[in-house]
């Protein structure tokens, strides 16, 4: 049995202590009028105007576009817009950690779900290890569903479909309404959340029942619900990923969305298995997990991140080959005001494991494997913060004290939430029926 | 020059593996194990140096990758300029993404091809060549240890009848 031991306790209260401290302070300091929200955007100026001249000349020139006559309007809309953009950042950044974080406990599911409908023989032994991370979709299932309903109620801005205002000039929205409407997202959003929650917590239950079982039926029913849950997974990640995700851009859509958002949570999933059974290990628990363990989880991280840039640069390539405006916008905004996290990220998802993990005994490695997930899982953080900061909080995005205190609280409470767990049942599964292959594993 | 060699013959290919530790435990050269499968391991356990092919592979990756740049660069870019996307830069490196397919296959299709050719020229392999194999039952079912005898004929035989052969010879063999 493991026991979550007192330092890593007070770490993760620390981390959710200090991120809370981030977050509250990141909505105390946003910005409540015009004038307010001005003075930050002009100190902001102050303190690196280059690095804004280029927004700076974009604005000058779609006034000069706009002059007929109008331009006061335009520069009043135009303040607006950026208290907007301004008072959404701490929602945003909050939205981006909650998310990031459910989509850990949501990759390991699906790759659990995989083990158990594919009766792997090499994974038995790290079961508990997915169950443990696997038990975080509640709280943080819950959280996201928590800010989107206070979306919903207009709290904040991060989605302008559900403005009815915004609805009634644009003719795009009215023909979406019968899909993208309030009621029915979050009927979705719920019906998504109880039937992961559902199988996570009633394959959870067969799993440890399993282990004074005298006959192998809870382990086939398991494989049975496991087998169907990826069904219901599959078509649920991807709406989910539109819903969440792609509709805080709701003119723009791309049909390989969910594929590409499942990629970003599989790879950061399988990430975390490595580390926390890295971590178990160097605490003298899981002695059964051998090198070749860990090998194989390193094979699925390399691999998953080539998948993953497969998927972003099949979604890059034909709309920058196009260049219809309505669909290519997505990528000019990224790529001029988003420039650094943009690239850095293929860097970070794509480079870096690939010369990281090409070689086969460095996946061997454990301090190679950990280096190597801390840059995937900040580098899918940034894909994350790619998709939702554009079209929330445009130009007026920065990596500051409300991003990092929202990652830092999501990272205690994961943290705090998954040894909970972990410390719940034995660490190795007693009777499963591939146990002895799984301690057998060897490369 | 002809020598002598004792084939120990296993039905299992994990008696197998422990059959090939058990004898390299006892400090004897093993010449040569046939399987009818590629048995997981046994290349460690038989203390085979790892394989320099993947180095190859990343080398004709390397030749594949420069072939399509070189290549997509004068048909599309020299030779006869493209206006690709409604986008007529005419500069490789700004039309990159469209290139990218391209670079990606000829990399793969290069190491691929070119990785296969050497693995068949390494391992002496040509069309119609008569198979080098002491029994052809190691195409079925059975997995074949030959060991070189050096005047412990006795002393080998009954290490292998231990370690669970189900049969064993001795035979005459020619090395090439």
């Amino acid at each position: 049995m493991y026991t979550f031991s007192n330092r890593l306790k007070i770490a993760s209260f620390i981390l959710m202590a200090v991120g809370f401290i981030g977050i509250a302070i990141g909505f105390i300091s946003a910005p409540s009028t015009i004038e307010e929200s001005k003075a930050i955007v002009a100190s902001s100026h102050d303190t690196h105007g280059d690095s804004h001249a280029v927004v700076d000349a974009a604005h000058a020139e779609h006034g000069e576009a706009d002059a007929h006559g109008h331009d006061n309007g335009h520069d009043s809309a135009h303040d607006e817009h950026v208290l907007h953009q301004l008072q959404n950042k701490p929602w945003a950044a909050l939205y981006v950690a909650a998310f990031f974080f459910m989509m850990i406990a949501l990759g390991v599911l699906a790759f659990y779900a995989i083990q158990r409908a594919a009766q792997a023989g090499w994974s038995p032994l790290l079961f508990r290890v997915m169950e443990g991370i696997t038990s975080y979709l509640v709280p943080g299932g819950i959280i996201v569903f928590v800010i989107l309903l206070l979306s919903v109620l207009h709290f904040n801005h991060l989605f302008v479909w559900m403005d009815a205002d915004v609805v009634a000039h644009d003719h795009l929205l009215q023909g979406k309404k019968g899909y993208l409407n309030p009621t029915f997202f979050l009927i979705r959003a719920a019906i998504f959340l109880a039937g992961w929650i559902l199988y996570r917590e009633y394959s959870r239950k067969l799993s440890i029942k399993q282990d004074e079982s005298n006959d192998d039926s809870n382990f086939k029913l398991n494989f049975r619900i496991s087998a169907a849950f990826l069904v219901f997974y599959l078509i649920s990640e991807s709406i989910m990923s539109w819903d969440w995700i792609m509709s805080v851009d709701p003119h723009w859509f791309s049909t390989l969305f969910g594929w590409y958002v499942f990629a970003s949570m599989f790879v950061s999933g399988i990430t975390v298995i490595a580390m926390v059974t890295i971590y178990l290990k160097s605490k003298g628990y899981l002695e059964d997990v051998n090198d070749s363990h860990i090998h194989d989880l390193a094979k699925f991280m390399f691999g998953i991140s080539v998948f993953w840039t497969y998927l972003w640069f099949s979604q890059f390539m034909l709309i920058w080959y196009s260049n219809i405006p309505e669909e290519v916008t997505y990528y000019v905004t990224r790529i001029q005001d988003f420039r650094l996290p943009f690239f850095g990220m293929i860097v970070m998802n794509f480079l870096f494991p690939v010369l990281l993990l090409m070689n086969s005994d460095y996946k061997r490695v454990n301090w190679f494997v950990v280096m190597a997930g801390v840059v995937i899982l900040a580098g899918h953080y940034l894909d994350i913060f790619n998709m939702i900061m554009p079209s929330t909080v445009g130009d007026q995005w920065f990596i500051g004290i409300p991003e990092i205190g929202s990652i830092l609280f999501f990272a205690g409470l994961f943290i705090f939430w998954v040894f909970r767990a972990l410390a719940n049942a034995p660490l190795q599964p007693k009777r499963n029926p591939f146990i002895g292959e799984s301690k057998h594993f060897h490369y | 020059m002809a020598s002598k060699v004792i084939h120990a013959y296993y039905n299992d290919d994990e008696v197998l593996m422990h059959a090939v530790k058990k004898v390299k435990a006892a400090k004897h050269h093993i010449e040569e194990v046939f399987c009818p499968f590629p048995v997981h391991g046994l290349d460690k356990a038989m203390g085979l140096e790892p394989t320099r092919l993947a180095i190859t592979a990343f080398l004709y990756g390397c030749v594949g990758i420069s072939v399509a740049t070189l290549m997509m660069n004068f048909i599309m870019i020299e030779d006869w300029p493209q206006d690709i996307g409604g986008k007529p830069s005419f500069s490789y490196i700004e039309n990159m993404p469209a290139f990218v397919p391209i670079m990606f296959e000829l990399t793969v299709f290069f190491a691929a091809h070119l990785m296969v050719i050497t693995f068949y020229l390494r391992s002496r392999l040509w069309p119609f060549k008569k198979a080098e194999n002491p029994d052809v039952r190691t195409t079925d079912d059975l997995f074949l240890m030959e060991i070189e005898i050096h005047d412990n004929e006795s002393e080998l035989r009954d290490l292998l009848a231990e370690s669970g052969a189900i049969e064993i010879n001795i035979s005459e063999k020619n090395s090439h």
